[in-house]
C-alpha cells in the first residue's frame, strides 16, 4: 500500500457519524475515499459548500465546486454560503475536525505547512483559521521529506498554527499530542518502533498499551 | 436610478480606474470572477494596482492575467499557490505579497463595509501574522485586532441581477462576492442574466441594489 493510502485510510478512521468535516488539499483530500461502512460524515469546503458529494465527472458544473476546484455533486441537504459564513462556521467552532497536510509538526503541537521561506510559498489559505477553530486538528502527512523527519522538537518554519494539533497521522504511526508532549499510540505493520525512532526528531513518549495501525 | 448598465471599460473608466488604483477582485481560483471586466481591466493600460483577492488564481485566469501582464505592484490576498508567475514574481522581488488568513481577510472586507473600526480574532496569534498588531486580552485569551481594509474599485460577478444592481448568486461563485459588494468605493457587477426591476423575487436578493454603481452584461 502506498504511503499516502495507509495515511488517508488512518485518518478516515478517526471519523465519527455525524462530524462535521473540512479537508485540505493534498493527503487529506484522499481521506473522503475511505470513510468506513456506516459512517456519515458531512464534508464543508471553505469555498462556500456544507455537503459536499462525489466528484462530478458527468456534467460537471464549474461553479459547484470544492475547495480544491474540482466540481462536485451536491446532496439533498447541501447548502451553498459565502466566505463570510464559511469562515464564521470555521472560526465559530462549528468544524468537528479539519485534517491538514503538514510540512512540520514539533512537539507542543505546533504546525507549520504554508511557506518554506525563500524556496516554496503557497500561502495561508484558510488553514490558519480552520487549524485555530476546529474542534479537533489532524495533520496527515508523510513521516519524512526526503529521508528528514517532519516531526520536530520545535518547526524552523514559519508557523500555521500555535499548540493546535491534536493528532499527527503518518504512514509509519499514529501520534497525539498530549500536554506532557506526543504520544505514539500506534506503528504501522509495515515498520518497526527503532525505525519510527530513526525517522522522527521529536521525543515520542511510548505508551505500554502501544497498538498496530489497522488499515 | 436605471442608468447602471455600462460597457466594462466605461464602467472602470466612470469609476476613476488608474494605475495605482487598489481593486477588490472576488473570486475563489478564479470561481465567481468576472474575466469580462479583468480583460477590459488589462485593455486599459492600468499598472501598479494593488489587488485584495482571495488567491492568484491560476496564470491565465482572473487575477492570474494581471499578474502575468504585470500590472500588479502588490497583492493582499490568502494563497499564491495555484500561480507560478506570482510564485517567481514574489521570490524575484517584483511583486509585493502580504499574506491574510482567509477568514481575516473578509472580516476586514466586512468591518470596512459595514462601518466598523476593525475585528478581534484569535487566528494568527503565534504567527508571523501578529507581527506589528495590537494584541488584546478577552477574558483571559489572546486576539489580534486587524483593521478595516477596503479599496477603490470593487469588480463583483452575479448570476441573476436587475437593472437597479440587486444580485443573486449561484453554487460556489459566491465566496467573496457579497462581502466585497460592500467594501469598494465604487462597485461594478457582471452579471450573466440581466433582469428588469420587478422580474426579481425581493425575498432572494442577497445583495441590495444600492451596493453596485455600475452593471455589466455578462456571458455565459
Amino acid at each position: 500500500m502506498e504511503a499516502k493510502e495507509i495515511i488517508a485510510r488512518r485518518v478516515a478512521k478517526e471519523l465519527k457519524d455525524g462530524d462535521i468535516v473540512n479537508l485540505g488539499f493534498g493527503i487529506p483530500t484522499l481521506v473522503s475515499n475511505y470513510i468506513p461502512k456506516g459512517i456519515n460524515v458531512i464534508f464543508q469546503g471553505e469555498n462556500g459548500v456544507l455537503g459536499i458529494g462525489e466528484v462530478n465527472k458527468d456534467n460537471p458544473d464549474y461553479e459547484v465546486t470544492n475547495a480544491g476546484n474540482v466540481p462536485i455533486k451536491t446532496l439533498p441537504f447541501s447548502s451553498f454560503f459565502d466566505t463570510f459564513m464559511s469562515f464564521t462556521m470555521i472560526r465559530g467552532g462549528h468544524i468537528d475536525v479539519t485534517v491538514l497536510g503538514g510540512i512540520q509538526v514539533d512537539e507542543e503541537g505546533n504546525l507549520a505547512n504554508w511557506i518554506i521561506p525563500g524556496k516554496m510559498i503557497a500561502g495561508i489559505g484558510g488553514a490558519m483559521d480552520l487549524a485555530t477553530g476546529s474542534k479537533k486538528l489532524i495533520v496527515a502527512m508523510e513521516h519524512t521529506a526526503k529521508g528528514e523527519p517532519k516531526i520536530l522538537k520545535k518547526c524552523t518554519y514559519p508557523l500555521t498554527a500555535k499548540r493546535k494539533v491534536n493528532l499527527i497521522v503518518t504512514e509509519l504511526s499514529v501520534i497525539e499530542v498530549t500536554k506532557d508532549g506526543l504520544l505514539l499510540k500506534e506503528i504501522s505493520p509495515y515498520t518497526t518502533l527503532e525505525d519510527v525512532f530513526k525517522k522522527t526528531e521529536a521525543k515520542l513518549i511510548i505508551p505500554k498499551d502501544l497498538k498496530i495501525m489497522e488499515l | 436610478m436605471f442608468e447602471k448598465i455600462k460597457k466594462p471599460t466605461e464602467a472602470l473608466l466612470f469609476s476613476d480606474l488608474k494605475s495605482g488604483s487598489t481593486l477588490l477582485i472576488a473570486g475563489f481560483l478564479a470561481n465567481g470572477t468576472s474575466e469580462i471586466l479583468i480583460d477590459a481591466i488589462l485593455e486599459l493600460g492600468v499598472k501598479d494596482l494593488t489587488i485584495i483577492c482571495n488567491d492568484t488564481s491560476y496564470p491565465d485566469k482572473g487575477v492570474g492575467k494581471l499578474i502575468k501582464e504585470r500590472r500588479v505592484k502588490k497583492v493582499i490576498t490568502t494563497h499564491i499557490g495555484t500561480n507560478p508567475e506570482t510564485q517567481k514574481q514574489y521570490i524575484n522581488k517584483e511583486i509585493e505579497v502580504e499574506f491574510v488568513p482567509q477568514g481575516t481577510l473578509i472580516e476586514r472586507l466586512r468591518a470596512y463595509g459595514a462601518g466598523l473600526g476593525g475585528i478581534l480574532t484569535p487566528v494568527g496569534v503565534g504567527t508571523v501574522v501578529e507581527e506589528g498588531k495590537e494584541k488584546i486580552l478577552i477574558n483571559g485569551k489572546e486576539y489580534l485586532l486587524e483593521l478595516p481594509l477596503g479599496g477603490d474599485i470593487s469588480i463583483i460577478k452575479a448570476k441573476w441581477g436587475d437593472e437597479f444592481g440587486n444580485l443573486k448568486y449561484y453554487g460556489t461563485a459566491r465566496n467573496f462576492n457579497p462581502v466585497m459588494a460592500l467594501a469598494g468605493k465604487k462597485v461594478i457587477a457582471e452579471v450573466e442574466n440581466l433582469l428588469k426591476v420587478g422580474e426579481m423575487n425581493p425575498n432572494e436578493i442577497e445583495t441590495p441594489g444600492i451596493f453596485v454603481d455600475y452593471i455589466v452584461k455578462g456571458g455565459s
